[in-house]
C-alpha cells in the first residue's frame, strides 16, 4: 500500500506524547497493509519536536516552517497536511483523537473528500479487507468499520495503542514546503490551566472529584492527595459545570478518555458519560456515601463513606505509610 | 440597530443519553424500540445559542435535520424552544459524515445562511466531524467546541472561545462561519406550553434526498458492533484500612 503519514501534535515546539500511540497505530496498519510511516511536523521553530519524532522508529521526518502555522488554526493545518498528502500521494493519515486532531482532521477529510474513522481502538484484517474498531454510544458498543476512498483518515484513542519506544535508528528530517494562508482563522489568546501534576492522559494515578466534593475549596483536599499518590487530578462534568475545576479536567465521553493504573473516584455517581471516560482504568476505588451509586458496579475497591471524612483518613493514612519506608 | 443575521442550526435526533443502548443479538445494530429519541445534547446548545444571538440582534434561525421523517418530532421540540422555522432533508438513517456535510452544505447555500451552528459531537455514534466537514466543504472557517461565542458589531467576525485539551483558546473567525458547541456555552431553555402550541404552526419543510442532487454513497460503513468487555466490578471494602491494604497487597498499585 502507499505509505502512511503521522501528523505529530505539539504545542508551539513542546512535543505531545499523544503522537507516540498515534505512531504505534499507524506502525499496526503499515503491518497489515505494508508501506511506511512518515510523521509531519508543521509550526515555526520545530527543529527538537522533529529530532524527537525522528527517534521513534519510522522512515522520514517532514518539517514543514511557515508562519502561517505558527499558531495552530484548523484552517492553516488542514490545508497544509492536504498539500503534503496530494503531493507526496501518502494512503493514509494518522493523528491523536486529542482535541488537536478532533478539530483538524475532519476539516482534512472534507478537503481531500477522503473518509475518517474517529477515535480508533483497534485495527485488523477481514481477508483483505482493513477493517477498525471504534467505540460508539459512550463506549457501550464498539463498532467494526470499513473505509472506502483514499486515503484514510484516522484520529487514535490514546489509551488503546501502547506508546511507540525509540529504536535506535534515526529517521531522516527533510524540509517540506507548503505554500499555505491564515484564511479566516486568527489565533487570540490561550488560557492554559497550569499545573506541576503530571497530564491527566499520561499519569499513572488520577485523583477525580464530582458533585460531592461540594465546593471549589474542597478540591484542596482532592489536591493533597493527589500529591501524595503524585497523580493527575480529574473532575466529572458536574464538578466541572459548577466551576469547581477548569473544562479540561473533564473525564468522560465529551472530555479526556483515561486509562491509569490507578483512578480514585470521589463523590462520582458513575454517570454512563463519565463511566465512558474511565471504565478501561486498572484499578477504580469508588468513595461515594450512596450505596446504591452506579460507580461501584465498575470500582474494584468501593467504600460507602462520606468523603469529608474518608478522604483525611486516607490522606492520614497515605502520610503514615510514607513515613514508615522512608 | 444592527443587522439581521441569518443562522442555521443542524440537529440530530439520537436516543436517550441517559439509558444504557442494548446491542441486537445478530450484532446488526442497536435497540432502538422503546428508546426514547431526543435532540442531541449538544444540538440543544446550538439551537439555544442560535436564539440568543437573534435575541440581541435581529434575524432568522432556521433548524435542519438530515434523516428519516420521524427524525421532526426533535425538530418540533427544536422550534418549540423558538427556532423559526425547519428543514428535514428526508434520507436513510444510515448518511455517513461526509455524505451528511455535503447536504447540509446544499441547505446552508439555499438558505444563504451566514453562521451555522452545530453540535460537538453526536452521543450516538460519538464522531465528532460533521461541522469540521461541513465547514471545509463550503470552504469557511471553523470554531469547534466552543465554550464563548461573541459576534462583531458588524456581524462580520466573530471571537469564540474553545475548550481545548490544556484549557481554553480564543480565536477569531470571519464571517460565515461554522460553530460546533461544547457543553459550557449555555444550558439550554425548556420548550414553554405555549412555545410547544406555536411549533406545531411553524413551517417544517420536508425536502427529498434526491432532490438535492449529493453523491452519499457510503464511505465510511459500521458493518457490525459488539459489546465491549464488561469489568468485574462490585469489589468492596469496609473502611480506609482495608482500602489501603487491598492496594498495597493486593492490587499493588502504592
Ligand atoms: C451530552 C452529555 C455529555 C456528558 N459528558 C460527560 C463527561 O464527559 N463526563 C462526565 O463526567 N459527565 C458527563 N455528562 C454528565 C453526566 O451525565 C452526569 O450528569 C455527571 O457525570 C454527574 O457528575 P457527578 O457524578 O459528579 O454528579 P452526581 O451524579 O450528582 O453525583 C454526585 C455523587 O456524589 C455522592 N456524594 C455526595 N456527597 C457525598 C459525600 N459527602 N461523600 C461521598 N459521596 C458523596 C452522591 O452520592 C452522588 O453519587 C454528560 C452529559 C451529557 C448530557
Ligand atoms: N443527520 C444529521 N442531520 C443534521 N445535523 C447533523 C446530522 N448528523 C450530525 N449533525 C450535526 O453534526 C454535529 C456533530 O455530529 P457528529 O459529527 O455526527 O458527531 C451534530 O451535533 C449535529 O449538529
Amino acid at each position: 500500500m502507499a505509505d502512511i503519514l503521522v501528523v505529530v501534535e505539539h504545542q508551539e515546539g513542546v512535543f505531545k506524547k499523544t503522537t507516540l500511540s498515534t505512531i504505534s497505530a499507524a506502525k499496526q496498519l503499515s503491518a497489515l497493509t505494508g508501506g511506511a510511516v512518515d510523521a509531519l511536523v508543521m509550526g515555526i521553530g520545530i527543529a527538537s519536536v522533529a529530532f524527537t519524532v525522528a527517534e521513534y522508529g519510522i522512515r522520514l521526518v517532514l518539517v514543514a516552517e511557515s508562519p502561517s502555522l505558527g499558531t495552530y488554526t484548523a484552517e492553516a493545518f488542514a490545508a497544509a497536511v492536504a498539500q503534503v498528502v496530494k503531493e507526496k500521494g501518502y494512503g493514509a493519515v494518522f493523528a491523536p483523537a486529542s482535541t488537536f486532531g478532533k478539530d483538524f482532521m475532519p476539516r482534512l477529510s472534507g478537503l481531500l473528500d477522503a473518509p475518517l474513522a474517529s477515535d480508533i481502538v483497534g485495527l485488523e484484517k477481514d481477508g483483505d479487507a482493513l477493517r477498525v474498531k471504534r467505540p460508539m454510544y459512550a463506549g457501550n458498543a464498539i463498532g467494526t468499520v470499513a473505509l472506502s476512498g483514499s486515503p484514510l483518515l484516522f484520529t487514535v484513542r490514546q489509551t488503546a495503542f501502547d506508546s511507540a519506544t525509540t529504536s535506535g535508528v534515526k529517521a531522516t528530517v527533510v524540509g517540506t514546503t507548503v505554500t499555505v494562508d491564515a484564511g479566516r482563522t486568527a489565533f487570540l489568546s490561550r488560557q492554559e490551566t497550569k499545573s506541576e501534576r503530571p497530564e491527566l492522559t499520561e499519569a499513572r494515578v488520577i485523583v477525580s472529584a464530582g458533585r460531592g466534593i461540594k465546593a471549589q475549596e474542597n478540591f484542596k483536599m482532592v489536591e493533597e492527595l493527589a500529591d501524595l499518590l503524585n497523580a493527575a487530578i480529574g473532575a466529572s462534568r458536574a464538578a466541572v459545570d459548577a466551576g469547581w475545576a477548569p473544562n479540561d479536567w473533564q473525564v468522560g465521553q465529551t472530555g479526556k478518555i483515561v486509562a491509569p493504573e490507578l483512578y480514585v473516584a470521589l463523590g462520582i455517581s458513575g454517570a454512563i458519560q463519565h463511566l465512558a471516560g474511565m471504565k478501561d482504568s486498572k484499578v477504580i476505588v469508588a468513595i461515594n456515601k450512596d450505596e446504591e451509586a452506579p460507580i461501584f458496579q465498575v470500582a474494584d475497591y468501593g467504600l460507602v463513606a462520606d468523603l469529608f471524612k474518608a478522604v483525611p483518613e486516607l490522606i492520614a493514612e497515605l502520610k503514615k505509610s510514607f513515613v514508615a519506608t522512608v | 440597530g444592527r443587522c439581521d443575521v441569518k443562522i442555521l442550526v443542524a440537529i440530530k435526533p439520537v436516543p436517550n443519553p441517559d439509558e444504557k443502548v442494548k446491542i441486537k443479538g445478530d450484532g446488526s445494530g442497536i435497540v432502538l424500540e422503546n428508546i426514547k429519541m431526543v435532540v442531541n445534547p449538544f444540538c440543544e446548545i446550538a439551537v439555544e445559542e442560535a436564539l440568543r444571538i437573534r435575541e440581541k440582534l435581529t434575524g432568522e434561525v432556521v433548524v435542519v435535520t438530515v434523516g428519516p421523517k420521524v427524525g421532526e418530532q426533535q425538530v418540533r421540540t427544536a422550534l418549540a424552544m423558538g427556532a423559526d422555522r425547519a428543514v428535514l432533508v428526508e434520507a436513510g438513517a444510515d448518511l455517513d459524515s461526509l455524505a451528511v456535510a455535503k447536504v447540509l452544505a446544499k441547505v446552508v447555500a439555499d438558505e444563504q445562511a451566514e453562521l451555522v451552528l452545530m453540535g460537538k459531537q453526536s452521543v450516538d455514534d460519538d464522531n465528532n466531524q460533521v461541522g469540521q466537514i461541513l465547514a471545509a466543504v463550503l470552504g469557511w472557517p471553523q470554531a469547534t467546541f466552543a465554550s464563548k461565542v461573541e459576534l462583531a458589531a458588524d456581524n462580520k467576525k466573530a471571537n469564540v472561545t474553545r475548550e481545548v485539551d490544556g484549557g481554553l483558546e480564543t480565536i477569531e473567525v470571519g464571517l460565515p462561519a461554522v460553530v460546533t458547541t461544547d457543553l459550557r456555552l449555555n444550558e439550554p431553555r425548556y420548550a414553554s406550553l405555549p412555545g410547544i402550541m406555536k411549533a406545531k404552526k411553524k413551517e417544517l419543510k420536508v425536502v427529498p434526498l434526491a432532490s438535492l442532487g449529493v453523491d452519499t454513497a457510503p464511505r465510511v460503513k459500521v458493518l457490525s458492533y459488539f459489546a465491549p468487555k464488561l469489568r468485574a466490578g462490585g469489589g468492596r471494602v469496609a473502611d480506609v484500612a482495608e482500602l489501603m491494604s487491598k492496594l498495597k497487597n493486593e492490587a499493588k498499585v502504592l
